[in-house]
């Protein structure tokens, strides 16, 4: 699994660190997303794709 | 009339935008609200004005549309499907703000503002969080009884954390709770309304101008240092500040007393809470009744920027569209069963925060609110209860911004 962000897109909504919190983190001082791993283990998955599916700005993209 | 109406056949029947709930299911959405979503996941609806904007109530179209560049919030265009005349009337004055700012401005507007509300940041905030609704409680348990929950929890504890949050003093909390009333009901004049928001603004303008002498650590001083380095003007900056300081109180504080009904008249659900410790089950609890409430009922605003077939309608450029939000998340195919108040069901694709770039900005600061109130609240006061008939709550009128009931009389 590779895991894609678009920053330009990110509303900082924080979605994405509630639903996967070791695969993303915000930027402190804007609050855009940050990738802390492209690359989530199989056992993170399922939270990840959640993380995709609930980003409001559609700023998050999955390769399987 | 407006163009839209000009291609209704005369005798079309048209589902009224708002009606009022039922007062048997209070909490749920207007039945003939739900009922448009069994015909087509996008219809049509009159509203207060006798214009006819497109209503999207199915879940998966609301995604599509409220993500859509084709759509626009600038309600500076005619044929924007206002809530209600005052807003209509002052639109003409309305500046740019992350309500009805598109694409690049958008952006630049939201990127000043969301420092403060981050997933890490709020998370560092609930100890205190914690601590506020700990005291509450304990004033409460320590007063007469019955309690109005209203006054005595939910509409201090949002107000203490985004006055902490702003650098508001919260000793002026009934000035400005009087003010952010206005702005949120629909049974106002576009006098009152103005009045009210220069009532808001001068305060704090005033507010910016001591931050910009003595700066401190909160939001203020921010827009404050920004006012200084040239990025903002003052009006501007008031301006954000008065989005911040209403949003922030009046929709958790909605939140907190009308979930607590919810929860009184579903007393299995309500077990769940009351003996659970694990934040990862109140946290699933605080979504599903987010799903279920969903209080801003008047649905988000848009207007078509050009012609474009969306699931089966022909959407001509200048139509207004709402998005009425409590529909998509009573949307049985997202949703099975809807009515039933399962807080074990995963909801976190709700749409109680909106969707697309226009999503609320504080929304992790009012979960986190949210968890910590109903994590707490009833493992402290078990027999909580109401203090009246359920039958006697006088809920606020369906087409206020925000849904709700001001007056939530408990004991225990």
């Amino acid at each position: 699994m590779k895991v894609v962000v678009d920053e330009d897109k990110c509303v900082a909504a924080g979605q994405c660190v509630s639903a996967a919190m070791d695969v993303f983190d915000q930027r402190d001082e804007d609050g855009i997303v940050v990738l802390l791993n492209e690359n989530p283990p199989p056992e993170l998955a399922d939270d990840v794709r959640n993380a995709a599916a609930v980003c409001p700005a559609l700023a998050i993209r999955i390769e399987e | 009339m407006t163009e839209a109406d000009v291609r209704l056949a005369p005798d079309e029947p048209v589902y009224y935008y708002q009606d009022d709930r039922d007062a048997k299911c209070p909490y749920a959405p207007p039945p003939g609200l739900r009922a448009l979503n069994d015909e087509a996941p996008i219809s049509r609806g009159r509203i207060w004005d006798g214009s006819t904007p497109w209503l999207v109530t199915g879940h998966a179209a609301q995604r599509a549309i409220l993500s859509d560049p084709r759509v626009s919030s600038d309600d500076k265009q005619a044929g924007f499907p206002y809530p209600n005349q005052a807003m209509a009337e002052n639109a003409p004055h309305h500046p740019l703000t992350i309500f009805n700012a598109d694409g690049a401005d958008h952006t630049r507007i939201r990127r000043m503002m969301t420092r403060p509300f981050t997933r890490p940041r709020m998370e560092a905030l609930r100890p205190e969080i914690q601590r506020f609704t700990d005291e509450l409680i304990d004033k409460m348990l320590a007063g007469p009884k019955p309690v109005n929950l209203t006054t005595a929890l939910s509409l201090p504890l949002p107000s203490l954390m985004i006055c902490a949050l702003l650098g508001v003093p919260y000793e002026d909390h009934e000035f400005f709770q009087k003010h952010a009333r206005v702005a949120t009901t629909s049974e106002k004049t576009a006098e009152d309304d103005r009045a009210a928001g220069e009532a808001l603004g001068g305060y704090l303008a005033n507010l910016l101008q001591v931050k910009m002498e003595t700066p401190a650590d909160d939001v203020l001083s921010d827009f404050a240092a920004r006012i200084k380095a040239g990025d903002l003007t003052l009006p501007e900056a008031t301006l954000l500040s008065m989005i911040l300081l209403i949003a922030g109180h009046e929709t958790s504080a909605t939140m907190i007393t009308l979930g607590t009904g919810l929860l009184l008249d579903n007393p299995e659900q309500l077990r769940l809470l009351r003996e659970t410790d694990d934040p990862k089950i109140v946290a699933n609890a605080v979504d599903e009744i987010l799903r279920y409430l969903t209080v801003a009922t008047f649905g988000q605003r848009r207007i078509a920027r050009e012609d474009f077939a969306f699931e089966g309608a022909d959407i001509k450029a200048g139509d207004g569209i709402i998005v009425p939000l409590p529909a998509g998340n009573w949307d049985p195919v997202a949703f099975p069963d809807p009515e039933r108040l399962d807080l074990t069901r995963k909801a976190t694709h709700h749409h109680a925060f909106g969707w697309g770039i226009h999503q609320c900005l504080g929304q992790q600061l009012a979960r986190i609110e949210l968890q910590v109130v109903y994590g707490t609240l009833y493992r402290r006061i078990p027999t909580l209860r109401l203090a009246v008939d359920r039958d006697e709550l006088k809920f606020r009128p369906a087409d206020a911004l925000a849904f709700g009931v001001s007056e939530l009389p408990v004991t225990w």
